[in-house]
């Protein structure tokens, strides 16, 4: 028995043809608008918002089957204690961001001056992986009991524990963004003769950015724990203290709406850099340039 | 002869390109490979110079050196009697590869950027030079587009306007049409040849269709296979688009795969562990 008289002979059976391809004209010059419901739907602020504003009324339903407003406050008092409260909230809120800011400022400085030392040499970069493992992984809280030491209360140990935690994220992403840039894409950039300062800004930096924002984003993250953390530990001077001060006060007097109010200003704050600050630069950035879907 | 434009006489006579007796070679972690050995060439100003070979025969290597990435273990590489030794402006280089265009450019800025950096036109007038190039290789409408939403074969025309657009001493062209449909391709010969015919710049094209060798070049050098040596260097100023099917083409096209596929080449490899 052979197979063959199984196959059908080649190029009988299928016959040929010639045609005009079909009339396309109204399909690249007609731009058709999604219906209106599928394009609110599909918003992601719309849907972002829906997801809140579901978890608020989990927790208003859930304060108020509970009835204990010294464990649980509703979402509607915590609120009103924060408008009534709203004075004083500005103030710790300014006094935390401003010692944010120039923490996470004098971090990135920090971390470009390092990881220009690691771009320029071997050793360099020899030298910021072997400290990135060594101090990444310590905890920033773990070094206030020092900081408290050098610099006493206030600001500067907040900054110095600030910085610590924004340092090492931001120079590790850096750095293994600048790794993997695409050898054609150095080649391009140093044969129209750029070299040094001007080729890490022009070319590297550019070409890295998707890992610069994942270090900014995760160093943004640290800074903030580690922020209202060192707040809450720091207590004695309140004058200055910034959000962390105004939760840790509000428990020592037991007063929970109040301290719900405080994490409420640390989690919308949060949110509002995440959702806000970080998607604009992403899709103004990464993703206008097919880096980053 | 045929009356294509291409037949005037190219090379002036004066070498712009000077490689003599250039070995380069690749260290990897665990191996020395042998890219080029030995490799004799010269490239007169306004010469079409193609460079021909199998693949992996150390085409791109050899460009690359000339481009100055690569410096070579012996022998030396001149421009204009000056060794080259970093990469510059003055050799543009079109490399094989598609990501070599910056995806947080768009097309037009693309090509503006390297008039910009090297500040050899500025202003309104690299604006018009960059139009003009991106007119040349048929993507005005995808002036403002960003690369990761061009084809392949779209982005190396990107990088061709922008290679030429910044006027080179000299193009390194590597495999620049390999990625373009049969016709585009065609288009994209025709108007660099018609581009040449007007500026009379010097390349150096480096191709493994031995047909855009004879078309595009005035002189084919050509190589064995890894690693590469010099096997012929063969005028081909006379061949274009007009003379395809004459007799004398093929025969020359006969010629070029002889010596590309031949096996009497073959020596000891100098290749080293
Ligand atoms: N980065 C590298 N490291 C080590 N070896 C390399 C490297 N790049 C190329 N080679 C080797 O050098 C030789 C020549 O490579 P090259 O890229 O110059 O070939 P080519 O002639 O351009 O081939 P193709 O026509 O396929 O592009 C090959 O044997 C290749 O394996
Ligand atoms: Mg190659």
């Amino acid at each position: 028995m052979t197979t063959t008289e199984r196959i059908p002979a080649a190029g009988t059976a299928r016959p040929e043809f010639e045609r005009e391809p079909i009339d396309a004209s109204g399909i690249g010059n007609v731009e058709r608008p999604l219906p209106l419901f599928e394009r609110f739907y599909r918003n992601d602020v719309v849907q972002r918002t829906a997801i809140i504003l579901l978890l608020i009324v989990i927790w208003e339903a859930y304060a108020r089957w509970l009835d204990y407003a010294l464990l649980f406050p509703t979402f509607t008092e915590t609120v009103r204690v924060a408008f009534v409260d709203r004075a004083e909230l500005w103030l710790r809120i300014a006094a935390t961001m401003r010692a944010l800011l120039i923490g996470y400022t004098a971090g990135l400085a920090v971390a470009a001056v390092f990881t220009t030392l690691a771009v320029a040499s071997d050793f360099g970069a020899r030298f910021l992986s072997t400290l990135t493992a060594m101090f990444n992984p310590l905890p920033a809280i773990a070094l206030l009991p020092l900081a408290l030491i050098w610099f006493g209360l206030g600001t500067p140990s907040l900054v110095f524990v600030i910085i610590h935690s924004v340092l090492w994220a931001v120079a590790l992403n850096t750095l293994t963004g600048f790794r993997a840039v695409p050898e054609t894409l150095r080649m391009s950039g140093r044969n129209l003769g750029l070299k040094g300062v001007r080729y890490v800004v022009l070319i590297l930096v550019p070409a890295a950015f998707p890992s610069i924002l994942a270090g900014l984003k995760i160093g943004w993250a640290f800074a903030w724990r580690t922020l209202i953390a060192a707040e809450l530990v720091f207590g004695a001077s309140s004058r200055s203290g910034g959000l962390g001060w105004y939760i840790f006060a509000a428990r020592s007097e037991l007063d929970t709406a109040r301290v719900f109010a405080g994490l409420l200003a640390v989690i919308v704050i949060g949110l509002l850099v995440e959702a806000v600050i970080f998607r604009t630069i992403e899709s103004r950035t990464v993703k206008l340039w097919g880096m980053q879907r | 002869m045929s009356n294509g434009k291409k037949n005037e006489m190219s090379g002036s006579g004066r070498s712009l390109l000077e490689v003599s007796g250039v070995t380069l070679q690749y260290k990897t972690a665990h191996h020395l490979v042998t890219a080029a050995y030995k490799v004799d060439f010269s490239v007169e100003e306004a010469e079409r110079y193609v460079i021909l070979g199998p693949s992996g025969c150390g085409k791109s290597t050899l460009l690359k050196a000339v481009g100055g990435f690569m410096p070579p273990v012996e022998g030396s590489i001149r421009i204009r009697g000056r060794e080259v030794t970093e990469p510059g402006p003055d050799r543009m280089m079109v490399f094989q590869e598609f990501e070599q265009l910056m995806p947080w450019k768009t097309v037009l800025q693309n090509v503006l950027f390297p008039m910009k950096v090297t500040r050899k036109f500025s202003g309104e007038e690299a604006r018009k030079r960059a139009r003009a190039a991106i007119d040349k290789v048929k993507l005005t409408p995808f002036l403002g587009v960003y690369p990761h939403m061009l084809s392949g074969g779209m982005k190396m025309r990107v990088a061709i306007a922008r290679a030429m657009a910044l006027e080179p001493d000299i193009l390194l062209m590597d495999e620049p049409f390999a990625a373009l449909d049969a016709i585009t391709r065609r288009t994209m010969q025709q108007e660099l040849l018609t581009l040449w015919n007007q500026l009379h710049f010097t390349m150096l094209f480096v191709t493994h269709s031995i047909e855009e060798a004879m078309i595009v070049g005035s002189r084919i050098l050509i190589l064995s296979p890894h690693p590469g040596r010099v096997r012929a260097e063969l005028n081909t100023g006379a061949f274009d688009f007009n003379n395809m099917d004459d007799p004398e083409f093929g025969a020359m096209a006969k010629r070029i795969h002889g010596l590309l596929f031949d096996t009497q080449a073959k020596e000891p490899e100098p290749v080293t562990a």
